[in-house]
């Protein structure tokens, strides 16, 4: 990274501050609107970050990041469903489970919210331990098939598991707990997480293993154990995700979860970059204005699946042109807003400028 | 029903899916085989056909034309399709070959979805009926839909004359120099994109035949069609040998064969004669193997997929392969 520490950190406060000023503007407004797609692109964002430290860092390109997301929301959602609407619902649950209901309230906090959404992470995190010491061990395009694999079968099972999911029907009567809040304190959590790891020791192995395998073992970097962790902790966040994203649409079924989404999350992460976490952060933004504004389109003309056509098609151009994404590896280089931002500083003005 | 009957029925009904699979898994095998691409776009090229032959019969074209179009119109768009999205990314990682694939389906699949709405037609179009593939065949005391029968027949003779080609013409040759050492043919002369886009070329061929036969057996068609098929013919791919075309042959019947088992075994205890079977026999299938099973098939499938790719990641036929086992 460029820049150095002190630079970096306020330039990094900077956009925080920048961010939490936005938040609490797009709050007062009252907007619905722009509220949800502030939120719909916090998840996105959350998404792709976490995907990007499991495809983008180590290379092993998982397809069946959603399979997670979804037994995150369905995890969740069992666990915060009001006991009158699980008698209701789901009158074939083991009764252990039937009676749990996580509704703790601290004041306005919903702690059993957080307690539910944790707990989802936690046994996804443990669900793809299994599958990662499994399919750690392929790489190239063979984990990427094992994995859809993986995406179709937890889809099925999600479909064939009535007692648990009502099956194909729509899961609903979920609390709304998901804010702007839940959404972004999730997100800087997975964002410093993710940044932690990319500059950590780990991160570097797996950056090395990505790049040359045989020449990292060569110099004693363990291949297995970066993967494993990678895949690990992007699976929690994209299931603390799932729970979000549950908790936020209220209702939904195991088609929400399947390859459109997991296409639209990919190409968000590939578009801003694999490898770098900012670009993960750009990707699902950009991605956002071009099909909200294509939506636009679509609705005056009827013309329903142009959004997808032109995402693809940019999707193939910056594979094309651009194959390491916009960013690569690349980080948006925060020092570089405080240096610019600094006010009456000029000792490091790089050249002379024009003055009229 | 007799359990024989039901048994040669159930064969029957392996082996024309079987064909269908293998159809597909050869038009995946050929072009992995010589780019090492997954070309994930292969089964929207069966859901193009099946639109181009639904399009045309619904508008009163006649059946033997109607099917020249669905041939020559698959071929067509395969071929922009590797001209315009394939071959820029020749050279680039496996995976952005892969995911340049999907994104070539996303616009395939929602092009689809804008040409119905364009002919005022549903998301959910109803195949239109052929003459010839209606009814049934009744063999003795067997009855098989006729389209089965023509699939199977079907799909035999054209892997009868895909062996052909490539066994005894210079461009099957070649192919399979090229499926062997792409650079290496380059340097004997051998021109790679000739050889290249005649593996796409028998590849939509191929598809397009599968992708009528798949319609007429579903009597629907929707955009997305080609997903369930693709992934299938992945797995048939994979059971063979990836990039092997005898291979996705056996792996495509090989496949057919054991979703017919998977359906077909754990209905048994509902079937099997009460008065010859012991007891034992049908109460144990339909106490570990009820016929609810048969909805975690593709289920099982997958996790077979799985423990291939990890026992052996260059297929059982073919060689390890050094890109994938990295």
């Amino acid at each position: 990274m460029a820049g150095t520490g002190k630079a970096q950190r306020n330039g990094t406060l900077i956009v925080l501050g920048a961010l939490v000023i936005f938040l609490i503007g797009l709050n007062l407004s009252g907007s619905d609107f722009w509220q949800s797609i502030v939120i719909n692109l916090g998840m996105y964002i959350i998404l792709s970050v976490a995907l990007n430290l499991s495809n983008g860092f180590t290379g092993v390109f998982s397809l069946g990041h959603i399979g997670f997301m979804a037994l995150g929301a369905y995890i969740s959602a069992i666990l915060t469903l009001p006991l009158s609407q699980k008698a209701l619902y789901l009158p074939h649950l083991p009764a252990w489970l039937g009676v749990t209901h996580f509704d703790l309230l601290v004041g306005a906090f919903p702690l059993g919210f957080l307690a539910a959404t944790l707990i989802a992470g936690l046994v996804v995190t443990l669900v793809a331990l299994i599958v990662g010491l499994v399919l750690m061990r392929l790489s190239g395009t063979f984990v990427s098939l094992a994995t859809l694999g993986f995406l179709v079968i937890v889809r099925i099972v999600l479909i064939n598991a009535n007692d648990f999911t009502r099956g194909s029907r729509t899961f609903s009567n979920v609390t709304q707990y998901t804010d702007l809040w839940w959404v972004y304190a999730w997100l800087l959590i997975t964002v410093y997480v993710v940044w932690r790891i990319k500059f950590s020791p780990y991160g570097r192995s797996m950056f090395a293993q990505r790049e040359d395998g045989v020449a990292a073992q060569s110099v004693g970097i363990v291949i297995m154990r970066p993967r494993l962790l990678a895949f690990c902790v992007s699976a929690f966040f994209t299931a603390v995700v799932g729970a979000l994203w549950a908790h936020y649409l209220t209702s939904f079924s195991p088609n929400a979860f399947y390859f459109d989404l997991a296409f639209s999350v990919i190409t968000m992460m590939v578009v801003g970059g694999m490898g770098s976490v900012t670009g993960s952060i750009i990707g699902p933004i950009l991605v956002t204005i071009i099909s909200e504004s294509m939506r636009r389109v679509e609705d005056a003309t009827q013309l329903y699946g142009i959004t997808q056509i032109v995402l693809a098609v940019l999707f193939i151009l910056v594979i094309i042109f651009r194959p390491g994404g916009l960013l690569g590896d690349r980080e948006i280089n925060f020092a570089a807003i405080w240096t610019r931002l600094r006010p009456n500083r000029v000792e490091v003005e790089p050249k002379p400028q024009n003055v009229k | 029903m007799s359990l024989p009957l039901y048994a040669l029925q159930q064969l029957i009904n392996a082996l024309s899916i079987g064909s269908l699979y293998a159809l597909m898994a050869v038009g995946l095998a050929m072009v992995f085989g010589i780019l090492r691409l997954i070309n994930f776009a292969h089964g929207d090229m069966m859901m193009v056909a099946a639109y181009i032959a639904a399009f045309s019969l619904l508008a009163g074209i006649p059946l033997p034309l109607a099917l020249a179009m669905m041939v020559i119109g698959t071929v067509l768009v395969t071929l922009v399709m590797e001209r315009v999205a394939y071959r820029p990314i020749r050279t680039a990682p496996q995976v952005a070959a892969l995911l340049t694939s999907f994104a070539v389906g996303q616009i395939l699949e929602n092009s689809a979805l804008l040409a119905s709405r364009f002919a005022r037609k549903p998301e959910q179009i109803a195949f239109p009926g052929i003459d010839f593939l209606r009814g049934v065949v009744t063999i003795g005391a067997v009855t098989i839909p006729k389209v089965n029968v023509v699939s199977l027949a079907l799909g035999i003779i054209l892997l009868i004359l895909l062996s052909l080609f490539v066994t005894r013409t210079t461009l099957g040759l070649s192919m399979r120099a090229a499926a062997e050492d792409l650079q290496a043919a380059q340097l004997m002369g051998i021109d790679t994109n000739r050889v290249i886009v005649t593996a796409f070329v028998i590849g939509a061929i191929l598809a397009s035949v599968a992708g009528l036969l798949y319609a007429v057996q579903a009597g629907t068609i929707n955009p997305i069609m080609g997903f369930s098929p693709v992934l299938k013919a992945f797995i048939a791919a994979v059971i063979g040998g990836f990039g092997s075309i005898s291979g996705a042959i056996v792996g495509g019947f090989a496949l057919g064969l054991l979703e017919v088992l998977l359906t077909a075994i754990p209905g048994l205890g509902d079937i099997l004669p009460a008065a010859t079977t012991s007891p034992g026999v049908i109460s144990f299938f339909k106490t570990y193997l009820p016929s609810s099973l048969t909805s975690y098939r593709d289920a099982f499938v997958f996790v077979i997929l799985i423990l291939l790719l990890l026992v052996r990641p260059g297929g059982i036929l073919g060689t390890t392969d050094r890109d994938n086992t990295r």
